[in-house]
């Protein structure tokens, strides 16, 4: 117990010795103070508290910058550098989704017909102002709300050529960006190849458990946490000094083996030194005594789904860390839910897509809160649709095109092609594309980040692009 | 025999074996990656064994399979069918535990294979039942294994065959049947093939009742679809048995599976002869699996090739076996979901994707689980009575070797060594800064390098 003390009283020493410094370099002609800032006396505010409540980017930046003297790493100071970094979202609905489920074509008698128990009712929902055949399921409300106030685009017809319906091969396709099984690097991963730091990690992050391929780099360093507030590495029964000896060792067992001739003692290491540079990153997020994390509190009035799982969580806590500038430009988040609806579908379904959609909905609401929504675009997707012909198990099997969606203060409300219907289905009685995914994918590198999509898909000038922002 | 052509012409698609030298490392990889990492003497017992010996022990166990070293001490005791979390803690024992390591090496391997998620699944006693199905035929013949998994409940479960029939075929294990556990997703099958494997595949079903949940799993004909289907190019009315065995005879399929059992040893590609051979081996022995996974462990490229990244769990349960403990924490059921590999729930159908074991996510679940695998012999700098015992003038040199005894002296690389031993001489510096820290500071000495070694990223690989 008394070891765990004195632990502590190194925490609470480091802590007050920041605030000191802080506040002597702030009052040194920089920008006021705002209420709320601790005084130089340290009176047991945590650097997190520090940070988010200093408020103003500039502070944050100035803050960032001094707690680079203290280790903070060099990345955060960096983001003062670039304010304007566009950040891309990938929400991805993990087992195909069945857009038919989201926007039903209620009235379509050939709908009624192949979904005899699974379709919406007919006189359910609100018609969607694109494209008047279809209605949004009732669950799917934040999306609605979106689409009405003009901040969500819907590509409800998206695939490609000669669908694969295998779930990893047809996901692969959409996380390289290419029709191509052998190709090992994800398409946002090959465009922070291009525009990334070396030493920045959270530029490419996963909110999940481990990294989404679509971030897989060859160079730049990328990372996964699930929660910003819980990267810490604890010890036990050693304290003091030592406990700073013990974690730069740590760092130095990842720097010393980077050269090494073995493969996969190269990849730890390039683990470890990854974690260390993240680990750096995230001190703001620290948790208190009580592992509470305050940190990722969103601002009055935004409110998050309290039961949808990891992801509101994670999408509260984006919206804090993009708050306080830290230097991101490609996150992936997995939506809430498994979307592989053989069988139950109609629950699990919209059980799912609600809290999906409402976490969406709040988190366009935090963002525009801080006044950041100019800097994100939300791209929702999953690796197919699924078949318009119900399975006999209250369920449906995987199809081929299907529905992703773009959110965002910029993007410009339209149909990114069209819908193409249940007349006409393929081969396999599958939805038809109206747009390639890659043309999607490249209309974002191209106009999102201003970036030559021809660099990161293959062939890319092939397909038409959609405009996407006003 | 030996002086026939046509004899030594086969014999030139003869599986190679190791020739070379069997020492300390080469005994201490085989325990890792046939296993679960050795335990005080197994190192010493396998080069005492040489080579084919070892490898022999480990796939013709002698003797009944048992459970060795100390119990579990856990709140209550392990109910693995009812408590949250004991499933996992119940197999990680047995992987502790088992004087039969391949075997649980190999479940695990099949778990991964026939990756089945308790989160479809729901029912913590068909998983259980499915594993010690898998257990059974963990070294058996792959078509019994294929027929076993075919009806398995969890199975049927996960991937819709439960209730899929004739009226209403479902595709979902039919499509992963071919693509995941017996061709692979590049194999010369068409999705009509799919749809074909589905009608093959109806006439499973269950019961339901509240209370109960679904029990009484069988095969009902009057379910299945009867009528003529047509799969890989051949007609007939084809059963669910016949669904596994031409997948079983299918030109992709001894390919395949050769390739994804050597996968799990060998990181290196098997290409060329050594797949011709391997393949020969599989196809001539019957499907069995026994025979191969022998092969691969005496194969030469086990013992010369490149280290492997240790699957969470079995860097896990290595630290526990390293100091010969036994699980007396519930934490490791959701630590193994920081490492990234909670046992019962794979991510999905596909298994744990064996190319992302270290990010900076599970990275740092790696740091935890070594942080309580030490916490048993956590050492207390407070305790006045234990600090007075501890030398004051221990040496780093000492400091080094008392942790490289802690871990029962892995083999570790030059550029490991040195960190610890600057981290141990730096820490020893700061002991000596002031009375008082001397002994304190050496007994946490002693706690950091345990947790720092077991991070290195050599004690990450075998």
């Amino acid at each position: 117990m008394s070891a765990n003390n004195a632990h502590n009283a190194c925490k609470e020493f480091n802590r007050a010795q920041m605030l000191r410094s802080a506040a002597a370099t702030a009052g040194n002609g920089l920008p006021a103070i705002e209420a709320g800032m601790p005084a130089p006396a340290g009176t047991g505010l945590s650097r997190r508290q520090f940070l988010l409540r200093s408020g103003a980017f500039s502070l944050t930046v100035y803050g960032a910058m001094h707690l680079d003297v203290m280790g903070l790493g060099e990345a955060i100071a960096n983001a003062a550098a670039g304010p304007a970094d566009p950040i891309l979202v990938s929400v991805f609905l993990d087992g195909g989704a069945d857009s038919l489920s989201m926007l039903a074509p209620v009235e379509d008698p050939i709908y009624r017909k192949l979904r005899p128990t699974l379709a919406l009712p007919a006189d359910g929902g609100t018609a969607f102002a694109d494209d008047t055949r279809l209605r949004w399921n009732p669950a799917a409300d934040g999306l609605r709300t979106l689409h009405e106030e003009g901040k969500l685009a819907v590509a409800p017809s998206v695939g490609y050529a000669n669908p694969d319906q295998s779930h990893f091969t047809s996901r692969h396709y959409w996380e390289v960006g290419a029709v191509d099984p052998r190709l090992q690097t994800g398409w946002l991963g090959r465009y922070l190849d291009a525009v990334g730091s070396a030493d920045n990690p959270l530029q490419g992050l996963s909110l999940d458990y481990s990294l989404s391929p679509s971030l897989a780099p060859v160079k730049a360093p990328v990372a996964a946490i699930s929660q910003p507030s819980s990267y810490r590495f604890e010890h036990q029964n050693v304290w003091g000094e030592l406990g700073t000896t013990m974690v730069n060792s740590l760092e130095d067992l990842g720097v010393s083996n980077t050269r090494s001739k073995d493969p996969s003692v190269k990849k730890a290491a390039a683990a470890n030194a990854q974690s260390m540079k993240l680990r750096q990153q995230l001190l703001p997020f620290a948790v208190d005594e009580d592992e509470q994390p305050i940190g990722i509190k969103p601002p009055a009035g935004v409110v998050y789904p309290t039961d949808g799982g990891d992801f509101p969580e994670r999408m509260q806590a984006l919206a804090a860390m993009i708050g306080i500038g830290l230097p991101l430009r490609c996150v992936s988040v997995p939506g809430t839910g498994g979307y592989d609806t053989h069988d139950s579908q109609r629950e699990d379904f919209d059980r799912n897509i609600k809290m999906t959609a409402d976490t969406l909905l709040a988190f366009q609401r935090d963002i525009e809160a801080r006044g950041l929504q100019h800097r994100v675009l939300v791209e929702v997707w999953s690796e197919f649709g699924r078949r318009p012909e119900e399975n006999g198990s209250a369920g449906t099997d995987h199809g081929a095109a299907g529905a992703a969606m773009l959110i965002g203060s910029r993007v410009k409300r339209q149909l990114l092609g069209e819908w193409t219907g249940l007349a006409q289905l393929d081969e396999d009685e599958n939805m038809r594309p109206s747009l390639d995914y890659r043309a999607l994918h490249g209309a974002i590198l191209d106009q999102w980040f201003g970036f030559d999509a021809a660099r990161v898909i293959p062939g890319a000038r092939n397909f038409a692009m959609p405009s996407l922002l006003t | 025999m030996a002086g026939k052509k046509k004899k030594s012409k086969s014999k030139s698609v003869k599986v190679p074996v190791y020739k070379g030298k069997f020492g300390y490392q080469e005994a201490e990889r085989l325990l890792w990656r046939a296993g679960f990492g050795p335990r005080p003497g197994d190192i010493k017992r396998f080069k005492k064994l040489g080579m084919k010996r070892s490898v022999a022990s480990l796939v013709n166990h002698k003797g009944a399979t048992k459970l060795i070293g100390p119990e579990p001490k856990l709140k209550e005791p392990l109910e693995p069918t009812d408590i949250w979390g004991h499933d996992h803690l119940w197999w990680m024992d047995r992987m502790v535990r088992s004087n039969n390591p391949l075997q649980e090496r190999m479940t695990l391997i099949w778990h991964d294979w026939f990756a089945t998620s308790n989160d479809g699944v729901g029912n913590q006693k068909l998983m259980m039942q499915q594993n010690h199905m898998l257990r059974r035929n963990s070294l058996g013949r792959f078509r019994t294994m294929l027929y076993s998994v075919t009806q398995d409940p969890a199975m049927l479960i996960w991937l819709s065959g439960d209730g899929s029939s004739k009226e209403a075929p479902n595709e979902n294990y039919g499509r992963e049947l071919m693509e995941l556990f017996t061709l692979g997703a590049d194999a010369k099958y068409s999705e009509d093939d799919v749809r074909e494997q589905a009608r093959a595949l109806t006439g499973f079903r269950s019961d339901w009742t509240e209370g109960r949940g679904q029990h009484n799993f069988r095969f009902d004909p009057e379910y299945h679809d009867d009528g003529t289907k047509k799969i890989f190019g051949k007609t007939g009315a084809f059963s669910w048995q016949d669904s596994c065995n031409l997948c079983l005879k299918h030109g992709d399929h001894a390919e395949f599976f050769v390739k994804k059992l050597w996968g799990y040893f060998i990181p290196v590609p098997l290409t060329g002869k050594n797949l011709k051979a391997f393949k020969n081996l599989y196809i001539k022995s019957g499907y069995k699996i026994k025979p191969v996974v022998q092969a691969i462990l005496m194969h030469p490229a086990f013992y010369n090739g490149p280290r492997m990244i240790k699957p969470p769990i079995v860097f896990t349960v290595g630290l526990l076996r390293a100091q010969g403990i036994g699980i007396t924490s519930d934490a490791w059921a959701w630590l193994s979901e920081q490492t990234g590999q909670r046992l019962f729930f794979p991510p999905n159908v596909a298994g744990w994707d064996d190319d992302a074991w270290l990010d900076t996510g599970r990275f740092r679940g790696r740091w935890n689980a070594a942080r309580y695998a030490t916490d048993d012999a956590l050492l207390d700098p407070n305790d006045k009575a234990f600090v007075s015992s501890y030398p004051y003038d221990e040496s780093p040199e000492l400091a080094f070797t008392n942790v490289m005894n802690f871990w029962g002296n892995p083999t570790i690389n030059r550029p490991t060594k040195a960190v610890l031993m600057d981290f141990a001489t730096k820490a020893g510096q700061q002991a000596d800064s002031a009375k008082w820290k001397r002994q304190p500071y050496r007994v946490m000495r002693q706690n950091a390098m345990r947790t720092l070694l077991a991070m290195s990223p050599d004690q990450q690989t075998s």
